[in-house]
């Protein structure tokens, strides 16, 4: 394949942040098809717009999902890239790798693909980017049996579950979010990989509120740690916080001179449920009215550590704007143990009854928060047999049309007009 | 022994999911899971965890370009090789992660980072600019409005020193999608780059009758703005479909269910910018992006309009925001008055919501501030 001029792509080579570019032409030396991919990617440049053309379905034998088909607009003048398929591949939990697994997964991709990837996509899969309709059979079967390892989703199905780092090197941590992942993912591998939902449907487990993987913002069921305790205060700590020997937020801010810190003002004053004080100088807190938003534990990481009766808070509907606009998802169950002790029983189950009634009455391309929104939260709760709490509102209602059913009102619906008449002329 | 095309089915292996995660983290990782107890950021880009049993784990975080290639993966093998014992990770943001267990490990591997020009920069902690979590753009995508490297790579150059430094505020997260579907969720973000679309979809009545199932095609505009239609084709009447184009919000949903419906086009696809979205529950509550400059074109190969707008965004917010506040905190304290004002961005009417649930943005107090706007 002949190497392309690429005067716009060139003048991204420059700079302090790593060029793609660059490391795209340094992979042509080895694999000349990427000539193409950078040949291509010039000419969209020059036009502003994309030239590959719309989907295609392709896959492996007994997956639906898994692969994303795509092929050149141009394939005359870009022959390497005509098909440039897009390989997704399950990542570990919290995307720790060794080098034997990395380097040999890159032996396999550029053997039977582009030599080009993303570590990773936005949902958390390692994406191997662009190979042949005829190599999908052949990595498949090297990814398997050489690897041991496995597509990822897409389409209407299950997609690829993702976690934050979890216990694995964070303090805040309120339950396993890698063994969670891993656990679920492994149970729902016919979900990821024959797709039989309504629309997409993601799970993200986040070790704190702090949600270090969006789980919040974008996935139908967000798994978010909390604690039903006492946040746990080391006042010998608070003492060198206040003394200036430990630096807040964990050094994030030494960048610049803030000045002394102030506990009052820093941690105290932003506590958005105003349950803290010092008396002293040791620190309170009210724990009762704590929300646990983490912000005195972000900034005080030495002396508070969120409490030690851990779980998770479970909310449901996440999805970015397309169609009728973004939604964050809404809170369901306040705080759920999450333990592989009993294989996360009342999780999956939790799980299952939004699936079963999804399934039933969501309609084409409609996400579950979609769903919940046509069909009310309200009756949501009610399929789920769940009991409505004011934790599930940020307030009441501020109509007056509320749905009565007709058992819940004296006498029924069923009236006579005529008796009506007797004593109320029209 | 590889793949057999004769006998496809034999000895397939399926559902077998992803390897388990434990037999890759380091072996410090590994003994202190769910020991940690606090941790500490020792210089931009360098975290130190302590645990309980004592041990340490330095953890170097290293910016990427998220396109990377099979030969820049096993460069990154080679440094963690070199200097962790053959492991490393990766984060939600593409940043990548080599640990290791003792201070005296860090500067060598610092040094060594420090020689391969510009392809490992360290940063990306605290209170500063991270990686720009993006999606495809041109270099694999069907419907994008933009490119997605490019302009990260433009813009990262220009934030290069936010990287590097914590002198914000507070963290600043950026994200780039590249169409309207948002596979970036960018929707919750400090500062959002959002690939739009501007001109309503061309009809290729050539192509539709083969490609599409036309209910469903008018079933995916959600303003109803797609309705059946006939044409003439080759002589022939064709059952079609006509775009009202006065309903038409430019989401390309039509695109995405039919794709005899194009939209991109040179002119009309750019950037929209849109800021002050939260996914922490720090102090205050998630919050959405929210839209302040409309529309900025698509001038390759650097985007230098997108790349001055977030450096005065960002510039304003450095200035004037107290410790803490996220970039959507401080506009909401400020007031968005004063954010367009602050932030030299013409207010226009297209930052006023028309769509669905509009109402919850239109203001209904007294209470507002005098500033430029008011004539």
């Amino acid at each position: 394949m002949a190497k392309h001029e690429t005067p716009l792509l060139d003048q991204l080579e420059s700079g302090p942040w790593p060029s793609f570019v660059s490391d795209l032409k340094a992979q042509a030396e080895t694999k000349p098809e990427v000539w193409d991919i950078l040949g291509q990617l010039e000419l969209s440049y020059k036009d502003r717009i994309t030239h590959w053309k719309h989907g295609g379905i392709v896959g492996v034998f007994g997956y639906g999902g898994g692969i994303v088909g795509r092929y050149s607009d141009v394939p005359e003048q870009f022959p390497g890239v005509e098909h440039f398929h897009t390989i997704r591949v399950a990542q570990p939990s919290s995307k720790y790798y060794s080098t034997e697994n990395l380097r040999k997964l890159m032996d396999l991709w550029e053997k039977h693909g582009s030599a080009v990837t993303n570590f990773h996509g936005s949902t958390g899969d390692i994406i191997l980017l662009g190979t042949r309709t005829e190599n999908l059979e052949p990595f498949f079967w090297d990814l398997t049996h050489d690897m041991g390892q496995d597509l990822g989703g897409s389409g209407s199905n299950l997609r690829t579950p993702a976690c934050c780092l979890g216990q694995s090197r964070c303090e805040w941590a309120c339950y396993d979010t890698q063994e969670t992942c891993h656990s679920l993912t492994l149970h729902y591998q016919d979900e990821i990989h024959r797709p039989a939902f309504p629309y997409k449907f993601k799970f993200k487990f986040s070790g704190c509120a702090n949600d270090c993987v969006a789980s919040i913002a974008r996935s139908d069921i967000s798994v978010i740690g909390t604690w039903k305790d006492d946040i746990r205060i080391d006042q010998a700590a608070v003492k060198e916080y206040v003394a200036g020997n430990y630096p807040p937020n964990g050094g994030s801010h030494s960048g610049k001179d803030w000045g002394a810190f102030d506990i009052q003002a820093e941690v105290i004053d932003l506590c958005p449920t105003e349950c803290m004080w010092m008396e002293g100088d040791e620190l309170k807190i009210n724990d009762a009215e704590c929300t646990r938003c983490m912000h005195c534990i972000n900034v005080m990481p030495r002396a508070l550590r969120p409490g030690a009766e851990q779980g998770a808070s479970i909310l449901v509907g996440a999805k970015a704007p397309i169609l009728d606009g973004a939604q964050l998802s809404t809170l369901i169950v306040p705080f759920m143990p999450i333990s592989k002790d009993n294989d996360y029983e009342e999780l999956i189950e939790f799980i299952e009854g939004v699936w079963d009634w999804w399934m039933e009455v969501g309609k084409n391309r409609e996400r579950v928060g979609e769903t919940m929104q046509r069909i009310g939260l309200p009756t949501f709760i009610k399929v789920m047999g769940i009991e409505p709490i004011p934790q599930m509102i940020k307030m009441p209602r501020e109509n007056p049309y509320v749905f009565w059913q007709e058992e819940e009102v004296e006498g029924g619906f069923d009236r006579d007009v005529d008796e009506f008449r007797k004593r109320h002329a029209a | 022994m590889g793949y057999n095309p004769d006998k496809p089915m034999e000895g397939r292996l399926t559902d077998l999911g992803p390897p388990h995660y434990e037999q890759f983290m380091p072996p410090v990782i590994r003994e202190n899971k769910g020991k940690w107890l606090w941790h500490e950021i020792v210089q931009p880009g360098v975290l130190m965890h302590k645990s309980e049993t004592g041990d340490e784990v330095y953890t170097i975080r290293v910016g990427s370009a998220r396109l990377v290639t099979c030969m820049f993966i096993r460069e990154v093998c080679d440094i963690a090789d070199a200097h962790c014992d053959g492991h490393l990770r990766f984060t939600t943001r593409n940043n990548i992660e080599f640990m290791v267990d003792s201070k005296d490990k860090v500067q060598p591997l610092l040094d060594d980072l420090a020689s391969r020009g510009n392809k490992f920069p360290v940063g990306g902690t605290g209170a500063g600019v991270t990686n720009i979590v993006h999606t495809q753009g041109w270099i694999h995508c069907h419907t994008p409005a933009t490119d997605a490297s490019g302009p990260v790579k433009a813009v990262m150059d220009d934030l290069f020193d936010y990287f590097t430094s914590m002198t914000l505020p507070a963290q600043v997260r950026i994200a780039l999608a590249c169409c309207l579907n948002m596979c970036g969720a960018v929707h919750a973000s400090d500062i959002a780059i959002l690939g739009i679309h501007r001109k309503p979809p061309m009809i290729d009545h050539q192509r539709i009758t083969g490609v599409c199932e036309l209910p469903l095609a008018i079933a995916s505009c959600p303003l109803g703005a797609v309705k059946p239609a006939k044409a003439e084709v080759d002589g022939k009447e064709i059952k079609t479909v006509k775009v009202t184009v006065e309903r038409c919000m430019f989401c390309g949903n039509c695109y995405t269910m039919c794709p005899a419906m194009p939209l991109a086009d040179p002119e009309g696809d750019g950037i929209a910018i849109l800021v002050g979205g939260k996914v922490s529950n720090s102090r205050s509550a998630p919050k959405f992006s929210k839209l302040v400059i409309p529309f900025l074109p698509n001038t390759t190969p650097r985007w230098p309009e997108t790349v001055e707008a977030i450096r005065k965004i960002l510039v304003a917010y450095e200035k004037d925001a107290k410790k803490y506040e996220r970039v959507g905190e401080w506009a909401e304290r400020i007031g968005w008055e004063r954010f367009f004002e602050k932030c030299d961005i013409p207010f226009t009417e297209k930052s006023i919501d028309d769509y669905r649930l509009a109402y919850d943005t239109w203001r209904t107090t007294t209470q507002f501030k005098f500033t430029s706007h008011i004539k």
